[in-house]
């Protein structure tokens, strides 16, 4: 499954969600639902500006994984697996549990068509040349 | 009889105003930033908070451009 089809399924399955976009840890865009290039921009900004943020309010080892801000206008929820993201707006007051369990199964949907680690080249048979072999016709006559 | 529709309106009006405060007692309690990390830990911070006040408004801003 691709970011576009992880995006269209998200949407479909999740009424909550108004725009979500798939990003990665540098701030590059896997995928989004919202047609404005600007918007999609602002939003990615706008996650990795939360994610840092977020970071700074403890002094111990610990990744932030999720973010949830709510507020009257509606709420927005960032969440981080890795080096891949997601930011979705909802409307206010959404059913927090359902939607980032939504935001997880489409990060993870989207993430399984990427190669997580590119294979290690099949060892070609080193190529015998013509010396060598002719060598050893040599050394077989005799 | 104007004694009674007097006492209905102050009574509506009663009612007008409570709904009015509960309502927006409900929004404000909306302003809240929940953060996760990968250890299983949440830490919450309502509107007020130094927290809160630095990264709401980056969300209202996102909310703001994601409806423009």
């Amino acid at each position: 499954m691709d970011a576009a089809q992880a995006l269209a399924d998200l949407t479909e399955i999740s009424s909550q969600i108004e725009a979500a976009v798939l990003f990665r840890g540098d701030g590059a865009v896997q995928g989004s639902t919202l047609a404005r290039e600007e918007a999609t921009a602002a939003l990615v900004r706008g996650a990795l500006e939360l994610l840092e943020g977020a970071s700074r309010f403890r002094s111990e080892d610990g990744a932030v994984v999720q973010i949830e801000a709510s507020t009257p206008e509606g709420s927005v929820f960032v969440v981080r697996d890795g080096d891949r993201g997601i930011v979705a707006t909802t409307a206010p007051q959404p059913t927090v549990g359902l939607v980032f369990y939504d935001l997880k199964s489409c990060l993870r949907g989207a993430a399984a068509e990427e190669p997580s680690e590119p294979a290690p080249e099949p060892k070609k048979p080193k190529r015998r040349g013509a010396s060598a072999a002719a060598q050893e016709e040599g050394d077989d006559e005799a | 009889m104007r004694r009674k529709l007097l006492a209905v309106a102050g009574f509506l009006t009663g009612v007008l105003a409570g709904a009015a405060l509960y309502r927006r007692s409900a929004a404000r309690r909306g302003d809240r930033l929940d953060v996760y990390f990968d250890d299983g830990s949440m830490v919450s911070f309502v509107e007020g908070s130094p927290e809160a006040e630095r990264l709401l408004p980056v969300a209202r801003e996102m909310l703001a451009a994601a409806r423009r």
